[in-house]
Order: C-alpha cells, then structure tokens, then sequence
C-alpha cells in the first residue's frame, strides 16, 4: 500500500462519561495515526457514538485526556474541533432538507470563509472571489463523489444512499484532517455500500484523510480498516489488526455471548 | 452548395478539415464540455493544437498506419480528437460501445487486432486490464482521466496528458512530420471502423471510408441546411455510427460546434443549458420525456390540467398543419398563438428543445401518438431509417410532407429499391467498404454493384415514401397461414406508455402470445396514484391490476389488429409480464436496445411452453447479471392471461 501511516494524530486517554447512573465509557484510550483508517466496533450501547462524541468536543468527558495534533485538552470544544480540522457525519443524517445538494456542501465552507457579513451582503468585489473560489472547491467534490446529476435537487427528494454520500461530501468541504464517520453505511443495501467503501478508501488515498469510522457491517470493516478498537460496556475490550481482533476471544464472546455456567 | 462550405475535392479527411476549419473559424467554438459544473470550450484552433499534439505522441509511441486503435469512454472532446490523431497518423479508429462487458470487449479487441487503446477512467482500464493476457496484440492503454489510477504502475500504461507532452517534444523534433502525415492519407482509406451490435450472431466491423462519412455528412447537411452556427449535444454512444456523422463529419464539414455533456446522467439537464439546434434523439427518449411531462401533468392543480389538455388539443387539431405551412383557419391560429405563449413554449423551454431547428429519431419505430404530439408543439420532428452500412442516412422525412407511419422518402444521393421478395435495397455514397475479416458476410450483404440488402420488408408507396414493416427474417407464418410481423404487433404494444418493451411469438405457432416488460415509471406512478403498495419491479410486475392494466392495452392492440384484414388472425391471444427488465447485460438487448429474439427464446423455453399450453402460471428461476458482473438467481411465479379478442362479423356469420 503507498500511503505511509504517520505519526500519532489523536490520542484518547482514559476517557470515562457517565450520564446519571449509566457509564457510557469508562477509562477508554486508544490513539489514531496519520492517513490510517480506524474503526470502532462493538455491540450496541457499547458507547461508540459517545466516543466519537467526546472526541469532536459535542460530549465534555469527565475524566480523560484528548491530544489532537500534539495539543493535549480536557475535552474538546465544537468549534475548535472543526477549525483544527475535524469534520464528521452523522447516524441520522443531519442534512437541510429544503437546500440543494450544492448549497448543502457549501455550508461545509463555511469555516472558511474570511470575508464579513456586510462584504457577503453586496455579493461583488472581495466576497464573489471568495464565493468562486469555494464553489471550485465544492465542484471538485461533487465531482469526486459523481453526484453531478443531483447537484441542484433538494436533498430532501434524493433517496437515502445519496443523502448519505452528500453529508460525506459536505464533510469533506471543510477539507478535514480527520474525518468521523457515524455509521457511514446503515440501511444502504449491498451497492450503495460497496460505493461508499469505495469513496471512503478513495477519500483517505487521494486526500490523505486520516478516518475514524463506526460500523456494525463487520465485512466492510475487516475489508477497509487497518485497525479495530472494540468496545463494550464502555470499555475497551481489543485493539488490534482486523486479523487479530476477528481471532480475539474477548470479541467473539462479547458478540456472540458466552454461557454463564 | 450550402454557404461557408469550402470545396470538398481536396478536403478528403478529417485532418484536412481539421486544418481548413482552423483557416475559415479557428477563434470560433468547435467543442464543448461541462467540468466541475462549468462549461468549457475550444476553439477549432485549440482543438487543432490538442489533436496535433496527441497526434505525435502516439506517433512517439509507435502508432503506425493501419493499426486499429480501440476508443471507448462516454462523449468526451478528448476521445473525440484521439480519433481524428489516429486518422492523421493512417491509423483506423475502433470506438467501442463504454458499457460493453469485458467478454464483449474481448471479442472486438481480438477480431479487429487493437494494438492500442485510448480510454477514458480507470473503470474502462479495469475491464482492458482483466482481459489484456488473452489480447496478444494489445500494446499499449492511453487514458484520459488519472483519478483513481495512482497506483497503476504498469509500463503500457499512460495519461494522456502525458502523451500529449511527448507529442509536443516529437513536433518540435521532427518538423514536417505532422504536415506529410497529414497531407498523404486520401478519401479512400478507411477512416474508422465500427463494429455493429448486431440482432443475431457475432458483431460485424462494418469499415468506412473517409469519402463515405464526409459525403453523406455533407449531404445530410446540405439537406438541412445546417451551418457553423448549429448547436448539438453529443450525448449517444461514439461506437454507433449516427454520433460519427452528426457529432464528427458534420460538425468537420460545416463548422458547428459540438458540446459534450458533464455525466451521462446529467444528459436532460445539459440539454436543457445548451439548447441544440439540432438534435438526435432514439424514440425511447422522445417517449420518456412524454412520460415525465404526463406524470407531472396529473399531478398538477386541476386548472392548469385544464389548461394543458385544452390548448393540447388545439396543437393536436392544427399544430401539425401549422408546422407544415398547410392553410388554417384564423381563429384557430390564434388559438394556437395563444397556447405557444401559455403552454407551448414554457413546455419546449423546459425540455430544452425551443432552439430546435432539426430533430431526427430512427433506430425504432417512434409512437404515431408521441410523434404528432411533438411535431404539433412546433418541433421540426422527423423520422429517418438509417444503417451503419449507408454512413446513416437512407432515407429522411422531406420538410413539409412528414407522415409519422412512413420513413420518409431517399436522402440525396441515395438510391432505394424494393427487391421480388419484398427486401428493402439502397445504394448510395455511404456504401459501407466491407466487413472486417468477413467477405463471405460482406458478399451477402453488397452486391457487385453497390447495392445493399438491408434485411428489412418494406415498400415504397406512391409519393415514394418507404415504408418498413419489419426484419425480413422475422416475418414469418403462422400455423393458418396467416402473416406474422412481430415487430410490428411489438411496436404497437410499446407504444402505450405503461409497456416498455415487448416480445411476440407466433411464427408456426397457433397463435401469437407475448412477453411484456412493464415501464417502471409510468406503471409505478399509477400505481402509487392508487395506493398500491409495491417492493419493486417483480413485486409490482405480478400484481392482478397491472395485469388488468395491461390487459387493456393488448386488448386495443387487438382491436387495432382486428381491423387490418391481413393482420386480423394474427391478434395477441396469451400474454404474460416477466418478472425482470430485458437487460443488454444478460444478452436479452442489443446494446442499442433492440430484441435479441433467438436468445430470448432460448432462456425462456419453458415460459413460451407455458403460453402455448393451457395453464394459468409458470414458475421461473432467471439468473441475472450485476453491472460488476457478478450473477444471481431470481424466482419467481408468473402469471398467464388471456387477452380478450375481436372475431370478425366474417368469421361469427361462418359459424
């Protein structure tokens, strides 16, 4: 394989969030190296989501630490977590329904926009630059994920394989350097997801996009991931190859269940 | 002569028009294509430099005169100018149809002895990749786009770019070459070679000459009046010879500018932002924007239904009249100004068909109910039959005697006759050369003359109109004696919106019996329309009310059958609905869309047993291909019915 798995991007150290009696995570570390692809398994509830919660700064652990390019925080905020280059989809897509399909990825710019409101308001001069230059960039995204046709349908109308590729488009507008991927592939049947394995392999050979995903599909996990971290019960159970975590006896159990006798 | 076209005698190729086009209009547009959601565009100066570039890179790479150069991808400017950098080296273009199958592939690239490819993407490299061991001839890929192909490091491997940079190196290296090779080819060498998809049997490399393409385009374009300022959208396959003549001989002969759209599923919508003046469209989407256009019709409030459907029967009573310059009354030319303003126009705007100068379909026969509805909104709408033996162009509806059942009367220069047995013969400058590596086919189908047999039963009537019934060989009897044209039976069946596609049987048989396809679009609609609750094509296929449904139309095709009194025995008697689409990838379609009969019978065996005995249903387990080419198994039970049929008052009287 070409792309060269870096230095250590993200590091996750014993992050522990409870909600009331429930703990969602407990103690969990684990760390995501340059242009790698991660994915985090494990039954449900097993605190997946929350992971990637606290790690794009919409959840505040408790306990834990969270280095993100060498920089160690508490808990990270939305905001910084987006300038610092993190973008992620969600489980339920999270689109605007009225918008096109354009306008949607367009939004994902918007961090990137400099100019004020007031210069954005007259539309000409320094904004319209501006504007063109976002729109190149967004034109090459659309090109990248052959979503052409649907550029100006309101994602509203488009069938759910789509709306999914589109929220991973307007992810990849914000031109991330990490990418968090909720469930990437529910509810796809068996084309819409064997295209979307090829765009995320794609994302992270042509961008270098470091990608950290969930998914309960476990053959398009131990098809596309270089390592496995599996949670259950808000621990972390195994860390590994897809090789070594398929062969991990803590795994099977957790999946399959073992007998209390 | 049509002006601005210059004198042909020493204009004989396409690199030599290249070079005139470049002397007459080199600032204007010749090519277009949208990229990243823009449009972009070459003047024929740029679009010169481009192919003289490429031209010497293959030169470089060792393209020689008289090597077959295989061209595949989706209409892209780029495989447009590699076609004409073949020609300029003598080499001899192969396009070949982009959604072949590898298997299909292999057979054009071993029969025709590619040496070497250009290619668009890297799906298209895959498929060469997968099959290269089995082609020793194949040398060297050339492809377009480099997304994706990072990792391909194979030596016969090469972007076109790169190709082009090299060629620029060996220009400046070998002045003169360009010139000499372009100046030493003749009208009389081959210029491309396309292979056909052919109803029955292996594919023929029908070859062409440069005469043959630059002659008929001219005179197509003489016939029309086309000059440098038409607008066209090359959106049809380049392996099928009506795109070589509308979007490359004529765009070489005239000038005008041809636009490429962004993805073959934005086709309607760049139609729609280029507005061509001229414009080549297969039946099948001249029906699908019908239907598009109906479904949201009944969707609308009533008022403007009301609307639509009163100003539609004004264009349906006069429109036609109108369009052909033929007397109508003043009032009802208001009424149809009116409705130009109101419902017309708006109608052709959003289809992208208001610029429409010149509108052609061929291939099948088109509706006589979606024909007139075009023509009467104003659109020049024509039929033409046309063969990729002629270069196209047979014959063409004449302007101002357009008669939706015939096809029209001889293009110029083409010659056309009906032979003793009832064949359809033309001969004309199109004259395809011979088949590749197949005189017995050729001795066939070329006399020693000049004339063609076409296969096809028709008869010229009295105005010299041609009218086409069917494949010749397809004509057959029934077990009564009774004529059986299961085209034409076909053809009525799909012109009802709901029915795609249709397959008869009857040839000595008792009877004829049917296979439908359901239209998923117009049927799903109607179904959604009643609340019916489907999971897809199979599911919605099998239900009772689609049948009914469609027992309705085969009951009008009978009616229609009954009233004819050679066709009258010949009335549809038992149908069914299969449970999948016709597909070209299982080998149920030509790549054109057009009925493979005998492979079709074949597969089905027991479901036409099933129509010829007296049961009710017929199970069915199909196997089916993926578009990666992957199989599955679907089953299925299908359902029989009887159509109900007319008897005529003869044969009651007689019993």
């Amino acid at each position: 394989m070409a792309r060269n798995i870096g230095e250590v991007l993200l590091n996750v150290e014993g992050i522990s969030i409870s909600f009331g009696g429930v703990k969602a995570l407990d103690g969990v570390s684990f760390d995501v190296k340059e242009h790698e692809i991660l994915a985090i398994i494990g039954p449900n509830g097993a605190g997946k989501s929350s992971m990637l919660n606290c790690i794009n700064g919409f959840y505040h652990p408790q306990e834990g630490m969270i280095t993100f390019k060498g920089k160690p925080r508490h808990h990270m905020l939305t905001h910084e977590a987006a300038k610092q280059g993190i973008a992620r989809t969600f489980q339920n897509i999270a689109l605007f329904k009225g918008m096109s399909t354009l306008d949607n990825i367009m939004t994902g710019r918007n961090l990137k926009m400099k100019k004020n409101l007031l210069w954005q308001a007259l539309y000409f001069g320094p904004a319209l630059t501006e504007e063109l230059e976002h729109r190149t960039k967004v034109e090459e995204i659309i090109d990248f994920l052959e979503i052409e046709a649907i550029r100006k349908t309101p994602v509203g109308k488009l069938p759910y394989g789509l709306q999914k590729r589109v929220e991973l488009g307007r992810a990849l507008a914000a031109e991330p350097d990490l990418l968090l991927l909720d469930e990437p592939m529910a509810g796809m049947n068996h084309e819409e997801k064997e295209d979307m394995c090829r765009y995320i392999l794609d994302v992270n050979d042509e961008f270098g996009t470091t990608i950290v995903l969930i998914e309960h599909d476990m053959s398009v996990v131990m098809d596309i991931s270089d390592r496995v971290v599996v949670l259950d019960y808000g621990r972390k159970i195994a860390t590994g190859t897809p090789d070594e975590v398929r062969a991990n006896q803590d795994v099977i159990d957790a999946y399959l269940g073992v007998s209390h006798d | 002569m049509t002006d601005g076209m210059p004198d042909f005698s020493s204009l004989d190729t396409f690199p030599k028009l290249l070079r005139e086009n470049v002397r007459v209009r080199a600032d204007k547009p010749a090519n277009r294509e949208k990229d990243y959601g823009i449009w972009l565009s070459w003047t024929w100066a740029q679009v010169a430099d481009e192919i003289r570039a490429l031209a010497c890179g293959m030169a470089d790479i060792g393209v020689q005169r008289g090597d077959k150069v295989a061209i595949c991808g989706d209409n892209r400017p780029h495989l447009y100018w590699s076609m004409t950098a073949a020609q300029t080296l003598g080499a001899v273009p192969v396009p070949v149809y982009q959604d072949s199958v590898s298997e299909e592939m292999r057979y054009i690239y071993d029969h025709a002895e590619i040496k070497f490819a250009i290619v668009e993407n890297q799906e298209q490299v895959d498929k060469l990749l997968e099959i290269k061991d089995t082609l020793p001839h194949l040398k060297h890929i050339i492809y377009h786009f480099p997304r994706g192909m990072r990792h391909y490091d194979q030596p016969f491997l090469d972007l076109m770019a790169d190709v082009q940079d090299r060629g620029r190196a060996f220009d400046a290296d070998n002045p003169g070459f360009h010139e000499t090779a372009v100046d030493q080819a003749t009208g009389s060498d081959i210029a491309i070679m396309l292979y056909t998809s052919g109803t029955t049997g292996r594919p023929k490399g029908v070859m062409l000459s440069f005469d043959n393409l630059i002659i008929t385009g001219r005179n197509g374009a003489i016939r029309e009046n086309l000059t440098e300022d038409e607008g066209m959208l090359a959106y049809l396959p380049m392996a099928w010879i009506g795109d070589n003549i509308f979007s490359v001989a004529q765009s070489y002969v005239t000038g005008f500018c041809v636009s490429c759209p962004e993805s073959s599923e934005t086709v309607l919508e760049d139609i729609r932002e280029i507005g061509p003046t001229y414009f080549f469209a297969p039946p099948r989407i001249y029906e699908s924007l019908l239907t598009t256009v109906m479904i949201r019709i009944e969707d609308a409030a009533k008022i403007k239904q009301r609307l639509f459907h009163y100003f539609m029967g004004v264009a349906r009573r006069v429109g036609m009249d109108i369009l052909d310059d033929k007397e109508v009354a003043f009032a009802d030319r208001f009424r149809y100004w009116l409705g130009n303003i109101l419902i017309y126009a708006p109608l052709k705007n959003v289809l992208g068909l208001s610029k429409v100068r010149v509108g052609y379909t061929a291939g099948e026969a088109i509706g006589p109910d979606i024909f007139t509805f075009y023509r009467s909104l104003g659109l020049n709408l024509k039929q033409m039959y046309a063969s990729t033996e002629a270069s196209v162009f047979i014959t063409i509806h004449p302007d101002g005697d357009v008669r939706p059942e015939t096809s029209g009367t001889p293009a110029i220069d083409v010659e056309v006759k009906v032979a003793d047995d009832g064949e359809v013969m033309f001969r004309s400058p199109g004259v395809f050369q011979a088949y590749f590596k197949n005189e017995e086919a050729t001795r066939e189908t070329k006399t020693e003359d000049g004339w063609v047999h076409t296969g096809d039963a028709g008869y010229l009537d009295s105005d010299g109109h041609l009218h086409i019934i069917d494949r010749s060989k397809d004509v057959g009897k029934l077990n009564d004696g009774t004529m059986f044209a299961p085209k034409f039976i076909e053809n009525k069946l799909k012109f009802f919106p709901h029915i795609k596609e249709a397959v008869t049987f009857g040839d000595n048989r008792g009877y004829v019996a049917a296979f439908i396809n359901i239209d998923l679009e117009s049927v799903g609609n109607w179904a959604e329309r009643r609340n019916m609750a489907y999971m897809g094509y199979t599911d919605l296929a099998g239900q009772d009310a689609v049948y009914d449904l469609i027992s309705d139309c085969v009951a009008q095709v009978n009616r229609d059958l009954a009233t004819d009194e050679k066709l009258h025995g010949s009335q549809i008697h038992r149908f069914l609905i299969l449970h999948k689409e016709l597909d070209a990838d299982d080998g149920e379609l030509t790549r054109t869309r057009k009925v493979r009969r005998a492979p079709i019978a074949e597969k089905y065996a027991d479901l036409i047993n099933a129509l010829y005995s007296d049961a009710d249903h017929c199970p069915i387990e199909a196997e089916v291909t993926f578009e990666d080419g992957r199989t599955d198994i679907i089953n299925a039970d299908l359902k029989i019915r009887e159509a109900a049929r007319i008897t005529s008052a003869r044969a009651e009287a007689a019993e």
